[in-house]
């Protein structure tokens, strides 16, 4: 479903990407572990056509997406969760839902606000609410069920755990998990592991913008070394 | 009591014209981040439009809906004008520094003066009265125009079907979501060119709206897109960019203060009348003032967003190579041997862009070093002007106490404007350092028994010992060059390091110990100094002073030579100001067309060269470079 292919990817002179490649199959839940600055933001950024690749090939349903504009991309069926949250703070919630709607997609699961706030309970509640008047927790469901109103084939989401209190993460997995089930694939950049146990099929490590290691979350449990060197603090 | 009622009537109709056209700045200005000077233009245009289709309709005896109808198909032809504006040339520079989106605006501000000369004349055009409304209502025993009656209800029936349409439409949320977040709103799908687009195409319309419903009230003339942008700069500013809520509010404010200013009574100030009734722009830089100082985003304003992606990193200033300081000493010792080559026309233009060179440099020592842009650095230039013209005219002083009262009065109003305007940055400080350019421009063109007005004052020449061509020529080289070489040190000087730290990283330069504020503000004063002793010099050389010398064309001028020079090289705005001011002696020589094809040029080096002349050829001298190695 998302092919990437020796991805360079600089911001000025600085070399943020080296040779980036990753694959992800529909229906599977792939997860990007880094540490800070390792360069997982960049690369969703990068494949989202917000920052511009260098050099590369990103292939999104077998059509090459590499230095299309955002919102052609975004039109395709990918959907972008932005670490940063990004939430309209002086749009409602319903509003912040409709920036995000999209017309309902063939082969990708169709959501309406309703069927969103069945996921997201909280977020029903506070249908009026402005978004900068928000806890962080709620805000980042908000941020997730607007990428949902486009009803994408993908979504790409960038350290969806960060910065949430343990309960929230808790209920942040079994959201994801819950999408899984309804056929969406989905690519999520984390450094806490644990959290990645917990949704992911598979697993990229990334450090110093160059891919490190890829396997099964089995196969990088089972391996000790690898866990020390690239994510232990 | 009852003329009270009334005054407050007009503040209000008077309001709503405003709004209008701000109304459509602000909005623009909130999505594309984009400061739109044609604006004014597109507001003229709509007046100038709608004369003729008011008067073509009624021909055809469409009565009423001659008069409506021509004045909505106007504004939809001048909207229409807008979106063609904003696909040719705006979606080209939405990347561009903001100076050069406003330089390029005011590219199409002056094709649009030439065209619309070349269309409709030079004479005044008076429209039509609006049909079913000619007459007046009694209220409270005075008489008050239907026709403004109309307007104060149409200002706040804008407000409310513009906010119908951002918070009950798709679209409206869309424009909103795109004032917060234009990144985040692509990445969810939207294409932001068709909104961009529209949104022009909306503020044009209102513009032009505000345009041709001004046709019962006042002449169609040729100096109101100028006229009508400095104030709705100002509305804009005062309101909130981007809020258009606030911008009702900032015209509501700002006409009734000046509605209710026609009763202070005319005073003395040192034997000089003063009519403040007569001053129209004061009250608008009184609210600017108290607004900014309270409120430094205007009423209903938020801090621009910080999202952005992060502008490019200034280039170093590096010391001078020998070989530029040996082209430097060359062209000196050319500039003192030129009057034994060249005749008396020779010298004057010679002395003329002397003058405009220490002009460039003052704004080049703000903008480049200083981080600051100025829209508006002709008022220091006027202020010097009319402080020696004053001197002079009214005390019979001698020329070099107004060579030395001409910079003190353009430095004490940088104190006074700078310690606002240091308080803003980039398109902020801009608009603001243009309204306060508005503000001396119009004293000086109403308070007409100090400086005489539009007639200017007169027959200020030099001492008797500097009359000849040659000695004045001398003089102003020897005080430009001093001048352009005291700019130069501080820039190399701890001050200029404090200056630039603070442009670069105000943050990490407040914690090492720099007060940037103080540091900017002192810029800001130093630049002001030296453009007012620029005027100084250049009274003296044309032996009168004119309003126009502080007026924004004027202030354009010195951009386009900063900027063709290049902002961040120290000697590029000085072989920019020999360029511009070669290039439009030329073209007022050649055609009458002058300012479309200036207008013309500066959007084709807009899009040619968005790093200047000297920039352009530093890079091609280092590309030449790097493929040596």
């Amino acid at each position: 479903m998302l092919d990437v292919k020796g991805l360079h990817t600089y911001y000025g002179r600085a070399h943020i990407l080296a040779d980036v490649a990753l694959s992800v199959a529909k229906g599977e839940v792939v997860v990007l572990l880094g540490r800070n600055g390792a360069g997982k933001s960049t690369t969703m950024k990068s494949i989202m056509g917000l920052v511009p690749a260098r050099a590369g090939v990103i292939r999104f349903l077998d059509q090459d997406i590499t230095g299309r504009e955002s919102h052609a991309i975004a039109r395709m069926g990918l959907g972008y969760v932005p670490e940063d949250r990004r939430i309209f703070a002086e749009l409602t919630v319903m509003e912040n839902l409709e920036v995000g709607r999209q017309k309902p997609r063939e082969g990708a699961p169709t959501w309406t606000a309703e069927r969103l706030f069945a996921i997201f309970p909280n977020l029903a509640e506070m249908r009026d609410r402005p978004g900068g008047r928000m806890s962080g927790g709620e805000q980042q469901m908000l941020t997730i069920a607007r990428t949902l109103m486009g009803n994408p084939r993908a979504i790409l989401l960038d350290e969806p755990s960060e910065g949430l209190a343990p309960v929230i993460v808790e209920q942040m997995a079994n959201t994801i998990k819950a999408l899984k089930s309804e056929g969406l694939t989905v690519v999520l950049s984390e450094q806490n592991l644990h959290f990645a146990h917990l949704v992911a099929d598979r697993a990229y490590i990334i450090e110093k913008g160059r891919i490190r290691y890829t396997g099964t979350m089995g196969e990088l449990a089972a391996n000790d070394s690898v866990r020390a060197q690239y994510l232990s603090v | 009591m009852d003329f009270l009622l009334v005054q407050f009537l007009n503040g209000l109709a008077s309001a709503s014209s405003l709004f209008l056209v701000a109304s459509g700045l602000s909005i623009i200005f909130g999505v594309s981040r984009i400061v739109n000077f044609a604006h004014g233009s597109f507001y003229m245009l709509g007046a100038y439009v709608a004369w003729t289709l008011t008067r073509g309709l009624d021909w055809v005896a469409f009565g009423h809906l001659g008069f409506w109808g021509g004045i909505l198909i106007a504004a939809v032809v001048v909207g229409l004008l807008g979106v063609i504006v904003e696909i040719l040339l705006l979606r080209r520079i939405y990347q561009a520094p903001e100076l050069f989106q406003l330089l390029a605006t005011f590219g199409v501000v002056l094709i649009v003066q030439d065209a619309t000369l070349w269309i409709w004349g030079a004479q005044d055009l008076l429209g039509p009265r609006a049909p079913g409304m000619r007459g007046a209502i009694d209220i409270m025993g005075q008489r008050f125009p239907q026709y403004e009656m109309l307007l104060i209800v149409i200002g706040p029936a804008v407000l409310g079907l513009l906010w119908l349409l951002f918070h009950r439409t798709r679209w409206g949320t869309l424009v909103r979501a795109a004032t917060l977040d234009r990144e985040m709103v692509a990445a969810l799908g939207v294409d932001q060119k068709l909104l961009f687009t529209s949104i022009f195409f909306l503020g044009s319309f209102l513009a032009a709206l505000g345009g041709g419903l001004q046709l019962p009230r006042e002449p169609v003339q040729l100096n109101m897109d100028l006229a009508i942008i400095a104030d709705a700069f100002v509305v804009v500013v005062v309101g909130g960019m981007g809020s258009v809520g606030g911008a009702y509010l900032a015209a509501l404010l700002i006409a009734e203060l000046q509605a209710f200013m026609l009763f202070v009574p005319d005073f003395a100030l040192f034997g000089v009348t003063v009519s403040i009734s007569k001053m129209t722009l004061i009250p608008s830089f009184l609210v600017m003032a108290v607004v900014l100082v309270v409120r430094p985003y205007g009423l209903l304003g938020r801090p621009p967003s910080h999202a952005r992606i992060a502008g490019a990193v200034e280039p170093v200033v590096r010391a001078t190579p020998a070989e530029l300081k040996w082209l430097g000493y060359a062209a000196l010792a050319l500039l003192v041997v030129l009057p034994f080559f060249v005749g008396d026309y020779g010298l004057i233009v010679a002395t003329e862009i002397l003058i405009m060179v220490l002009v460039a440099a003052s704004l080049h020592f703000m903008m480049g070093p200083g981080g600051m842009a100025s829209f508006g650095h002709a008022a220091y230039f006027g202020l010097g002007a009319y402080g020696a013209a004053l001197m002079t005219k009214h005390l019979m002083a001698p020329m070099a106490v107004g060579l030395a009262a001409g910079p003190l009065l353009a430095g004490l109003f940088g104190i006074l404007f700078g310690w606002f305007c240091v308080r803003l940055s980039g398109v902020y400080l801009a608009m603001l350092t243009l309204a306060f350019a508005q503000i001396v421009w119009s004293i000086a063109f109403q308070w007409v028994a100090m400086t005489g007005g539009d007639n200017g004052l007169l027959g200020i020449w030099p001492d008797s010992w500097a009359t000849g061509k040659d000695v004045y020529y001398y003089l102003t080289l020897a005080l430009c060059v001093a001048g352009v070489l005291v700019l130069r040190r501080m820039i190399y000087a701890p001050f200029g390091y404090a200056l630039r730290a603070g442009r670069d990283s105000p943050l990490r330069a407040e914690a090492i110990g720099i007060d940037v504020v103080r540091v900017q503000w002192a810029a800001f004063t130093v630049a002001a100094v030296f453009a007012g002793l620029a005027g100084a010099l250049f009274v003296y050389f044309k032996g009168s002073v004119f309003p126009t010398y502080a007026s924004i064309p004027k202030s354009v001028d010195a951009l386009m030579m900063v900027l063709m020079g290049g902002v961040q090289t120290i000697t590029g705005p000085l072989i920019g100001a020999v360029v511009y001011m070669g290039l439009h002696e030329q073209l007022v020589r050649l055609t009458e067309l002058w300012r479309l094809v200036l207008g013309a040029s500066i959007i084709a080096l807009v899009l040619a060269f968005p790093q200047g002349i000297a920039g352009f050829v530093v890079r091609l001298w280092l590309k030449g470079k790097a493929e040596d190695l």
